[in-house]
C-alpha cells in the first residue's frame, strides 16, 4: 500500500508542478522555488510529518520535502538552543542531499562531457 | 480594452498580441499532466522502494531512511544526466522528472557538466549552482522566516509573548 | 545607391561568385542533406568545447567558400561576419585564422543577410573587390547561453524551435558567374511586446512584414516580381502569422510563393524539431546550399531573402524586456553560369 500512495501523491505533486508550467506559464526554476516554499510553510505548520507519513516517499522525493526538511531542521534546533538555532540547525536534515548533489556534479564533471 | 497587464503597450501591439496568442498551437495540457503524473509517480515508487530497501537491509528506520534515500535518488539522477538521457526524459515526462529531487540533481550535474569547459574552478565550481540556486536561496529564506514566526510565536518553542 | 529611405539599389549587380555551407550531424539528417558542402558527424566537431566547434565551422566554411571561388585569403578585401555568440567570438576567432580585415556584426538570425546586404554595398560601390560574408550557430552553443544546460531536462513546448549547427559563407564580387544582388532593404527594429523566449517566430514575424513591405514600396515593386520570397526562421507558428499578417496588409504573398528556412531544413515526421530551425546558420545555409542552386538551375528567375533575428539577450529577458526583432531583405537574381 504504500508503494500505491507513493506512486499516487508523487504523480499528484508533479501535476500540480506541470499545471504551473502550462497553464500559469511559470518557468521551471519559479516553480520549483514555489514547491519549495510550499514545502516549508507546509512544514512550517505541522502538516508536512503526518503527510509524509502516509504517502512515504510520494512525499520525501518531491523537492517540496527539501523546505519541510529545511524548516524541520530549523526548528530542531530552535528548541534546543534558541534564536541561533534557526541558523544553525537548518542545513542539518539537508545535509545528506545537497552534499551528495555537490560531491557527485563534481565527480560527473570530472568524467563526463555533455552530449548536446 | 486596457487591462493593467496591456497598460503599457499601443493598440497595435495590443492587437498583435491577441493574434499571435490565436496562432499559438495549444500546449497538450492534459496530455503533460498524465505524462508528470506517471513519470514522477514511478520515480517516487522507486524512492519508496529504495527506502524500504534500506529499512529493510540498511538497518535505517522509518524517521532515517529519507537521508540516504534521497543520495540514492541523486546518485541515479546524476548518472542519468551524464549519460545524455535524463533530458530526453524530461521532453516527455515534463514536471514529472523537474519536480523530484532527481530533478534538482539534474540541474546541478547538468550544470557543472556544461561548464567543464570554463574549468573546474569557474566553470564546474562557479556555475554549478546556476539553476539549482533559486531552490537554494528560497527554501532557506523561508525556513528562516517560518523559524522566526515560529520563535515569536510558538509557546511550545519557549517563544511566545 | 539609395532608393527610398532604406532600400540599395546594387545597379552594378554584384555577383555571389561562391558559396559554401557546413552543418552537423542533425542537419544531416534533414532533407536538404545533399545540398551541404559538408556534413559534420558529431558535434563537437573535434573540438573541446561547442563554442570552439562553432569556430571551427565558420572558419571552414569561409575557407572553402574562398577555395571554391578560386580565389586565397589575401584575394579577400573584408570578411563580414556574426553569429549569436557573446561578443560574436566564432567570427572573430575565425577572422584571426582567416587574416581577412573584419567587420563583426550582430542581428542575431538575420546575420546572414545583413552580411550579404552590406558585402554587396561594397562591392556595389567600388569599395571592395571581394567581401567574404558569414553567418553561423551552434545548437549545443546557443542553448547554453540562452537556455539552459544542454543536458538539463527542461520540456520544450510546441513553438520552441531548434538552432541550426551550421555555417554558411559567401564570397560577393563584382562580376563572374553566379546569383546576382541586385538589391537589399535594411529592417528596422520591431517590437510588438512580446515576451516569450520559446516563441520566437511570433516575436519575428512583424519585422518580417516591415521589412518586406518598406522593400516592395520603396522598389515599386508587388510581390509576384519575385518567384519566391522566403523568411529565414519564422519556422511553424510564425509562418502561419506572417502568412495572417501579409492578409491584413493586402499584401498578395500566399503560400505557393512564400516558404520559410526554419521549415525547410529539417524533417517535422522524423526530427523533433517541435515548431522548426532557428538561429543564424538556417538562414544562411538554407539561402547559400539550397536556394542559391535552386536559382541557379532555373527554377526561379528572382527570389527575396528576408533573415529575421530576434535582438535580446537573457539578461534583457531576465529584466522583463521584451524581444525585439528585425529582419533584412536581400533580392537575388539568377546569373549565368
Amino acid at each position: 500500500m504504500d508503494f500505491v500512495w507513493a506512486f499516487i501523491i508523487g504523480g499528484l505533486i508533479c501535476v500540480f508542478g506541470q499545471i504551473c508550467f502550462d497553464v500559469f506559464r511559470l518557468s521551471p526554476a519559479h516553480t520549483m522555488t514555489l514547491l519549495v516554499v510550499l514545502g516549508a510553510i507546509a512544514g512550517g505548520l505541522g502538516l508536512y510529518e503526518p503527510f509524509a507519513e502516509f504517502a512515504g516517499a510520494g512525499a520525501t522525493i518531491p523537492i517540496t520535502s527539501f523546505g519541510n526538511s529545511l524548516v524541520k531542521g530549523a526548528l530542531q534546533e530552535l528548541k534546543l538552543h534558541g534564536i541561533v538555532g534557526v541558523i544553525t540547525g537548518m542545513f542539518e536534515i539537508t545535509s545528506a542531499g545537497i552534499s551528495a548533489a555537490i560531491i557527485f556534479s563534481f565527480f560527473a564533471a570530472w568524467l563526463c562531457r555533455p552530449k548536446g | 480594452m486596457a487591462n493593467k497587464k496591456n497598460q503599457k503597450l499601443t493598440p497595435t501591439q495590443q492587437e498583435y498580441q491577441k493574434l499571435a496568442k490565436k496562432a499559438e498551437p495549444p500546449r497538450p495540457v492534459l496530455a503533460n499532466c498524465l505524462r508528470a503524473f506517471l513519470a514522477g509517480g514511478t520515480i517516487c515508487l522507486i524512492g519508496q522502494a529504495v527506502q524500504t530497501a534500506f529499512i529493510k537491509w540498511g538497518g535505517f528506520n522509518k524517521q532515517n531512511a529519507g537521508n540516504p534515500t534521497v543520495a540514492v535518488m541523486i546518485i541515479l539522477s546524476t548518472i542519468l544526466t551524464c549519460l545524455g538521457v535524463y533530458d530526453k526524459i524530461a521532453q516527455w515526462a515534463g514536471a514529472g522528472s523537474a519536480v523530484p529531487v532527481t530533478g534538482f540533481a539534474n540541474t546541478m550535474s547538468s550544470s557543472a557538466l556544461e561548464h567543464k569547459s570554463e574549468g573546474m574552478v569557474y566553470g564546474v565550481g562557479g556555475r554549478m549552482f546556476e539553476v539549482a540556486g533559486p531552490v537554494i536561496v528560497y527554501g532557506t529564506v523561508a525556513a528562516f522566516i517560518i523559524g522566526i514566526l515560529h520563535w515569536l510565536f510558538n509557546p511550545s518553542i519557549g517563544g511566545g509573548f | 545607391m539609395l532608393k527610398g529611405s532604406q532600400t540599395w539599389v546594387f545597379e552594378n549587380k554584384p555577383t555571389i561568385i561562391s558559396a559554401a555551407t557546413v552543418v552537423g550531424p542533425f542537419e544531416g539528417q534533414g532533407p536538404l542533406a545533399d545540398d551541404f558542402d559538408v556534413i559534420h558527424e558529431e558535434l563537437l566537431i573535434g573540438q573541446d568545447s561547442w563554442e570552439k566547434a562553432e569556430k571551427a565551422l565558420v572558419e571552414e566554411a569561409g575557407e572553402l567558400a574562398i577555395k571554391k571561388a578560386g580565389l586565397s585569403k589575401e584575394d579577400i578585401n573584408f570578411y563580414i561576419g556574426g553569429d549569436l555568440m557573446n561578443q560574436i567570438i566564432s567570427n572573430s576567432f575565425a577572422a584571426r585564422t582567416l587574416g581577412i580585415p573584419y567587420i563583426g556584426i550582430f542581428g542575431a538570425c538575420s546575420t546572414s543577410m545583413e552580411s550579404l546586404a552590406l558585402a554587396a554595398l561594397m562591392v556595389n560601390s567600388n569599395a571592395a573587390n571581394y567581401v567574404l560574408a558569414s553567418a553561423c550557430s551552434h545548437n549545443a552553443g546557443a542553448e547554453k547561453q540562452f537556455r539552459y544546460p544542454t543536458e538539463y531536462g527542461s520540456q520544450k513546448p510546441p513553438t520552441a524551435q531548434f538552432t541550426v549547427t551550421g555555417a554558411g559563407s559567401a564570397v560577393v564580387a563584382k562580376g563572374g558567374k553566379g546569383p546576382k544582388i541586385t538589391s537589399a532593404t535594411i529592417g528596422r527594429v520591431v517590437d510588438m511586446g512580446l515576451k516569450d523566449p520559446f516563441n520566437m517566430g511570433a516575436a519575428m514575424a512583424p519585422a518580417a512584414l516591415d521589412t518586406i513591405r518598406a522593400h516592395l514600396r520603396e522598389m515599386e515593386l508587388q510581390p509576384d516580381y519575385y518567384d519566391l520570397i522566403v523568411t529565414g526562421d519564422l519556422s511553424k507558428v510564425g509562418y502561419a502569422i506572417a502568412l495572417e499578417l501579409f492578409e491584413k496588409h493586402d499584401l498578395p504573398i500566399k503560400k505557393d510563393k512564400y516558404v520559410d528556412c526554419g521549415m525547410l531544413i529539417y524533417d517535422y515526421d522524423k526530427q523533433e524539431v517541435f515548431a522548426g530551425g532557428s538561429g543564424c546558420a538556417c538562414s544562411a545555409v538554407v539561402t547559400y546550399g539550397h536556394l542559391l542552386k535552386r536559382l541557379q538551375k532555373g527554377e526561379f528567375n528572382r527570389i527575396l531573402a528576408v533573415a529575421t533575428g530576434a535582438l535580446m539577450s537573457p539578461l534583457s529577458f531576465q529584466q522583463g524586456e521584451s524581444i525585439p526583432c528585425i529582419a533584412h531583405a536581400v533580392a537575388l537574381e539568377r546569373g549565368e553560369g
